[in-house]
């Protein structure tokens, strides 16, 4: 049978991208991505083009895209400075394990190395920044570099890939024939998971006396929540989520004891160094998690389990370390460890949650006056959605709060710029989730910094009608910079202090309603209106000038070294 | 032990992709390895490429690179071994004046050196010795007083002391892995 036909490079690009199952990527055109541009009119009807403002937009925009979906997002962009636009958001996704595929533009291969207008050594710049890339230079290798990125981008450890394509190759003419890859020699997405570490890993866990689980997006991007609930239950075992892990576990889940690291609950940073046991799920230790490394769980067996081996070790000496998928483990260790009950490990938490709600969560969510806390506008949203809402953040104070304000009921509900900490992710990153997930409240929480880093996206949500809303936590200050300044630098404000525009003026300009909340009394029917209809919406919410997140686990501290405030330390 | 700086050498197979060389070597940067030594090349392998590198630090250090090498996804494998694990070796090429052969005890110096001629004329000579690069290094001292004209050396090339090169192993082993996955 021949099923092959003649077609350009170009063509033959979206037909692999329909054959991978994509019908929605976020780009931009340019000179030398024109032949895809023009190849795009024929494939209207199978892909939606989200023309974005700015590439960094179309890349965080695909990365919130991933991130909900759970496949790979797709961007695209020009040669040269719209390749250099998107390489945050490579670093940012390579990072955070979100599977992307992005094709660049680029000049025509006789010209490469010649300095050619718009040339930028792409595959130079990205190799060491992302999962795999590879330069398209002929037309036939399309089907072929398509296949291979996604399989890729969505395996193993997801990450960003990068497809370099240039303009003869997207010109040429090829027979197309799509074959998916489901195998590389040189590439083992899996590890196989062994017996004896299983064993090993059964025999502490079937006596640990304080066992304690810290997990992160790896459960989410196994799909272990199931898994991890399971096992949870049957070890009576506590469990700390990483910022990524967000609503793998339901907030209501008898077990979840909240987050861990530098601005995570007090419970399990305390019990890390107390626990007897510590077992590490689809986490990488990050030093914002850890804390000072050298004294971090010290007391403890630990298990660490992960799918990319390189992570076992790297950080934390490990007792146990197990490589494979989070929820094939989990449900080994599930099988084969006895039931165990902790009530009285379990107990202590308590008493950590009642100190942290009393000397700083009250004060947050529920103060007597005064200016408006960033807590309670994250608290009332929660509530008034539902906890149905996808939470997504920018990156700063508004991105704490939200993380430790924030309840969840479904997993895939929270997204942020994790291990990169890229400001201006939060706005793409919301327009790309509801996007993929147009049924579900999509709530933005972002602050007067991070927004105007990329506040050009506007114009992509006025042009495509996404109803994000946007939850403005103004208080005219590089927030979290501020907070160290006063903390750790003597209180000298080195250009922290910003001027801000009228954001009215800014989200009218684009037709997007905007609603000002500068006192209480305001607050509550303001962010009410605002989700009361599917349209997107700007809240500019005047919060607190100088607040500061806590507690805080201060740079250079162990876990349990916890500030409560500015003079009171945990004890 | 443990915190003990040694020479290590990183035999890594790859597949043949452009780009892939400053990748790996980036990692090595990444890690504030330096790189004494580089060789590569293609193998018996039909489509495989070798990589060799020298390095020196601490254990921990070299093994996360090689881990973090091993993640490229067109690399293969990697291998890392201290010394006395592998056979290894050097080519050296020292070009002298060909009229310095004629002086003093310098026959007695290129034979116990089991130096090779590779290529004479009137004017000079190019003499290769294969060896360690202590040894490489030795011989330049000996010929330094002769008057060295020009001095090339190669990076390591090495080979495990294994009955068998190991990268074979995990080649069979993906083969059968594949048949499995396409029975599925």
């Amino acid at each position: 049978m021949n099923n092959t036909k003649q077609i350009n490079g170009a063509a033959a690009l979206w037909q692999s991208l329909i054959e991978e199952g994509v019908d929605t990527v976020f780009g931009y055109p340019g000179g030398q991505i024109m032949p895809v541009y023009d190849s795009l009119c024929d494939f209207e009807k199978d892909i939606r083009h989200i023309l974005v403002r700015h590439e960094q937009g179309a890349i965080h925009a695909a990365q919130g895209y991933a991130r909900i979906k759970g496949k790979p997002g797709v961007v695209i962009a020009t040669s040269g400075p719209g390749a250099t636009n998107v390489v945050t958001g490579i670093v940012d996704a390579m990072t955070d394990s979100t599977p992307l595929v992005v094709i660049t533009g680029q000049v025509s291969s006789a010209a490469l190395g010649t300095d050619a207008f718009q040339e930028a050594d792409v595959t130079g710049l990205t190799g060491p920044i992302c999962k795999w890339n590879y330069q398209i230079r002929r037309a036939e290798d399309v089907a072929w570099a398509v296949a291979r990125a996604f399989y890729i981008a969505r395996t193993g450890r997801p990450g960003p890939v990068v497809l370099d394509f240039t303009k003869d190759a997207q010109v040429g003419v090829t027979d197309f024939h799509y074959e998916k890859c489901d195998f590389i020699r040189s590439y083992v997405p899996e590890p196989r998971i062994s017996d004896q570490c299983i064993r090993q890993a059964v025999e502490l866990l079937d006596h640990a006396e304080r066992p304690l689980v810290v997990f992160g997006q790896g459960v989410v991007l196994s799909g272990a929540e199931e898994a991890l609930k399971d096992f949870l239950i049957k070890g009576d075992i506590p469990a700390g989520s990483t910022l990524l892990g967000l609503s793998a576990l339901g907030s209501d889940f008898p077990l979840y004891q909240g987050m861990i690291g530098m601005h995570g609950n007090v419970a399990p940073n305390i019990m890390t160094n107390q626990c007897d046991l510590l077992i590490a799920v689809g986490m990488r230790f990050d030093d914002r998690v850890t804390g000072t490394v050298s004294s971090y769980a010290t007391q403890a067996s630990i298990i660490h389990i992960d799918i990319d081996p390189s992570e076992i070790g790297k950080i934390i000496p490990v007792t146990v370390g197990i490589k494979g998928d989070a929820g094939k483990v989990l449900r080994l260790l599930t099988e084969k460890m006895k039931p165990r009950k902790h009530r009285e490990w379990l107990e202590g938490f308590r008493r950590c949650h009642a100190v942290e709600q009393e000397k700083v969560i009250d004060a947050e969510l529920h103060p007597s006056g005064g200016d408006i806390r960033m807590g309670e506008v994250v608290d009332a949203v929660s509530r008034l959605t539902g906890e149905e809402c996808i939470v997504v953040t920018d990156v700063g104070q508004n991105q704490m709060i939200a993380a430790r304000y924030s309840r969840f009921s479904h997993s895939r509900s929270f997204i942020s710029s994790g291990g990169l900490g890229t400001m201006g992710f939060g706005l793409p990153a919301a327009i790309g989730a509801k996007v993929a997930s147009p049924e579900r409240p999509v709530c933005l929480f972002v602050g007067d910094g991070g927004i105007q880093m990329t506040i050009q996206e506007f114009g992509t949500i006025m042009q495509e009608g996404i109803g994000v809303k946007m939850f403005l936590l103004n208080n005219d200050w590089l927030g979290n910079v501020r907070q160290w300044q006063e903390l750790f630098f003597g209180k000298r404000y080195s250009q922290t202090r910003m001027l801000n525009p009228d954001y009215r003026l800014i989200a009218e300009a684009y037709g997007i309603r905007c609603i000002v909340v500068e006192r209480r009394e305001q607050l509550e029917g303001a962010l009410r209106e605002s989700l009361s209809d599917e349209a997107p919406v700007l809240v500019d919410i005047h919060v607190m000038k100088e607040s500061n997140v806590m507690p805080m686990v201060p740079p250079g501290k162990g876990i349990n070294q916890i500030m409560l405030s500015q003079n009171e330390w945990y004890e | 032990m443990e915190n003990e700086v040694k020479e290590y050498t990183v035999i890594i197979y790859t597949e043949n992709q452009i780009g892939l060389l400053s990748q790996i070597t980036n990692v090595f940067t990444r890690h504030g390895l330096s790189i004494w030594s580089l060789s590569a090349g293609a193998t018996s392998m039909e489509g495989i490429h070798n990589i060799t590198i020298v390095t020196s630090g601490l254990e921990k250090k070299v093994r996360e690179s090689v881990q973090q090498i091993e993640k490229r996804v067109d690399v293969i494998k990697v291998f890392f071994y201290t010394q006395n694990k592998i056979v290894y070796r050097e080519v050296a090429l020292y070009k002298v004046h060909t009229n310095c052969l004629l002086e003093g005890d310098i026959e007695s110096i290129l034979t116990r050196h089991h130096t090779r001629i590779v290529e004479m004329n009137k004017s000079f000579t190019v003499l290769q010795k294969t060896g360690t690069s202590e040894e490489t290094a030795h011989l330049y001292d000996e010929l330094k007083p002769y008057g060295i004209l020009q001095f090339i050396r190669s990076g390591r090339i090495a080979i495990s002391r294994a009955q068998q090169e190991p990268i074979l192993r995990f080649l069979r082993k993906r083969e059968k892995e594949k048949k499995q996955l396409n029975r599925q």
